[in-house]
């Protein structure tokens, strides 16, 4: 059964875009176009569909098409409800579901957005930081309570962290939040561990033409805390060594995901630029895979065909086309998308003096 | 066009400061009282007047009343060993109005906050550790928000509680400035389904 799926959408004053309105079936979407078209920019406008800043994790302000600054506005039919989201300068995004104010939480339980975007190649050999957003993000498309747990251990070692830049000698100033640290803390790395779990077993039960990915959580500490009491009692230990350093050294937000390319036993940092790149696609494919019992998601693919290989193209195509679901995928050239022939809807984009402009294509031509 | 004269402008700019009211509020409330001066704006202006003369803070728990002890505090009947803890007087407020606590209170006026700079010594928390023992307090019910400060202020002032039963109200029941939105049937019920912290 298909899952929810974005049937129109319509941008308004939304970067490069001044007025574009679309309808889909549900099924997949190719969009080429030369550079600066606008294909990234309406992607970025379905990612906004979900909670969150959206796959560039833009501010709400940088969305605004310019020169006119007046604020904009996205309206989709999804999953048979009609959702609004805007922001005008200077205010944070808004949004309305059937006519009804809500939260951006909301959104999450309407449809799941998993996206894959240039920006992660360098995901493997980069800071640990994207990495943990990149698995967070995969946490939060099975449990969207993992953005609270999130939002509680970042504010709570924040208060801890004010404490410790003050010098503060309150014990059990200290010991009431390190608890609300651990109770949160506790709850993120189980998610984290579950999720990993699930990647694991959705690439093992999988007929897949992407490589697998050996994944596990490492930390920087040696005898690393991860149930709630382990985590309370490390917090205690580690005052005065976090007192020196004016920061909390140790938890959940020092974590890394770490990959190996299973059958080489090379270590994700290790592999050519498009070994990594396909290692990215088959987590995704993985997730989406995981998750297309409960909740399929929506993909969003921006130039994920730039390092792929024929082949590796050609199966990432027929792997879309099984798990059934939409998705959207952007490249510069029909020719990209030729391995699609009539099983993806076409859209041209098109630059006209800073409009984008979409149009449909019956097929690539 | 011209303003209005400036005593009635600065009348405008003090009612925009009060919660709930913007400048176009302010100015028809305003416009509002001085068409009904006589029903409506001299009364209202000597009750202000007294109110201000005489409204304090209780000493002993931060309620407001127009003595140095508070009403609640004075009376012997409320002395039943039982202390319930809010963060502030509009919570003590609305619990007043379910009539179902018999004990009494101690408002805390916020929650801890190190990046706000609110500290224990902020919020009246080492009188609240006097009163149990000077008012031979049995149980401490805390009435704080589900935030991370309000559970952070509930479990600081637990800690420091050993042999004092210590108790919240029922999870899932916004608690915390907003007490004042609950009726008083759900009041009650939190009430009831306390838990042990
Ligand atoms: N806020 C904005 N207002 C107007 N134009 C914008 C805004 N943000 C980005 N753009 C323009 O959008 C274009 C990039 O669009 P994008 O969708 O990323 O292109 P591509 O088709 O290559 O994916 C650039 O020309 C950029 O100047
Ligand atoms: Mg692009
Ligand atoms: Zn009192």
């Amino acid at each position: 059964m298909p899952g929810p799926f974005v049937a129109k959408i319509s941008l308004s004053h939304f970067r490069s875009h001044h007025r574009t309105e679309l309808s889909f079936d549900g099924g997949p979407v190719a969009i080429y176009g030369p550079n600066g078209a606008g294909k990234t920019n309406l992607i970025e406008a379905v990612s906004l569909l979900s909670p969150g800043r959206g796959m560039r994790r833009a501010g709400a302000d940088d969305l605004i098409r310019r020169p006119e600054a007046i604020g904009w506005k996205i309206r989709a039919e999804v999953a048979g409800h009609e959702v609004e989201t805007w922001a005008e300068p200077g205010s944070s995004r808004q949004v309305r579901i059937d006519g009804k104010t809500t939260s951006q939480v909301a959104l999450g339980r309407l449809m799941r957005v998993l996206w894959l975007v240039p920006s992660m190649d360098r995901l493997w050999i980069e800071g640990a930081e994207g990495r943990r957003r990149f698995l967070d993000r995969a946490v939060l498309s099975f449990d969207p309570r993992h953005a609270e747990a999130v939002l509680d251990y970042e504010k709570a070692m924040r208060e801890r962290n004010r404490l410790l830049k003050d010098m503060v000698r309150d014990a059990h100033w200290y010991a009431a939040v390190e608890g609300q640290m651990a109770r949160a803390g506790a709850a993120i790395h189980a998610g984290r561990q579950s999720t990993i779990e699930a990647l694991m077993r959705a690439q093992a039960d999988a007929e897949t033409a992407f490589p697998a990915a050996d994944l596990a959580l490492s930390h920087p500490e040696t005898d690393p805390q991860t149930t709630e009491d382990g985590l309370r009692a490390a917090f205690a230990e580690g005052r005065s060594r976090d007192l020196g350093a004016g920061r909390t050294l140790t938890g959940p937000h020092r974590a890394d995901l770490e990959a190996v390319w299973k059958a080489k036993d090379v270590p994700a940092r290790d592999c050519s630029t498009g070994e990594q790149k396909a290692l990215l696609v088959s987590l995704i494919l993985a997730n989406a895979r995981a998750l297309a019992q409960a909740h399929p998601p929506v993909l969003l693919l921006d130039e994920v065909a730039a390092h792929l290989d024929d082949g590796r193209r050609a199966a990432l195509y027929d792997e879309i086309c099984a798990l059934g679901g939409q998705a959207f995928m952007t490249g510069t050239g029909p020719e990209l998308f030729t391995a699609f022939g009539e099983r993806a809807n076409y859209l041209e984009a098109t630059d006209t003096a800073g409009v984008s402009q979409m149009t449909i294509r019956e097929s690539q031509s | 066009m011209t303003d209005a004269p400036k005593a009635m402008t600065d009348l405008i700019d003090l009612m925009a400061r009060l919660p709930g009211l913007g400048p176009r509020s302010a100015r028809r409330a305003v416009l509002h009282l001085i068409k009904k001066r006589g029903q409506l704006m001299g009364p209202l202006a000597e009750a202000m007047a007294q109110v201000s003369a005489t409204a304090r803070e209780c000493l002993n728990c931060g309620n407001i009343g127009t003595t140095d002890i508070c009403e609640i505090c004075q009376s012997e009947k409320r002395g039943n060993g039982m202390i319930c803890v809010v963060e502030d007087v509009a919570d003590l407020w609305a619990m007043e109005r379910s009539a179902q606590f018999k004990g009494r209170y101690h408002v805390l006026g916020g929650t801890l906050s190190a990046l706000d700079a609110i500290g224990p010594d902020e919020l009246r928390i080492p009188k609240l550790l006097d009163r149990i023992a000077s008012e031979q307090i049995s149980e401490v019910i805390l009435a704080l928000s589900a935030t991370i400060d309000g559970q952070t202020t509930a479990h600081y002032i637990a800690d420091q509680l050993p042999g004092v039963t210590v108790t919240s109200l029922a999870q899932g029941v916004p608690v915390g400035g907003e007490l004042d939105y609950l009726d008083d049937g759900t009041i009650t019920a939190a009430l009831k389904a306390r838990r042990a912290l």
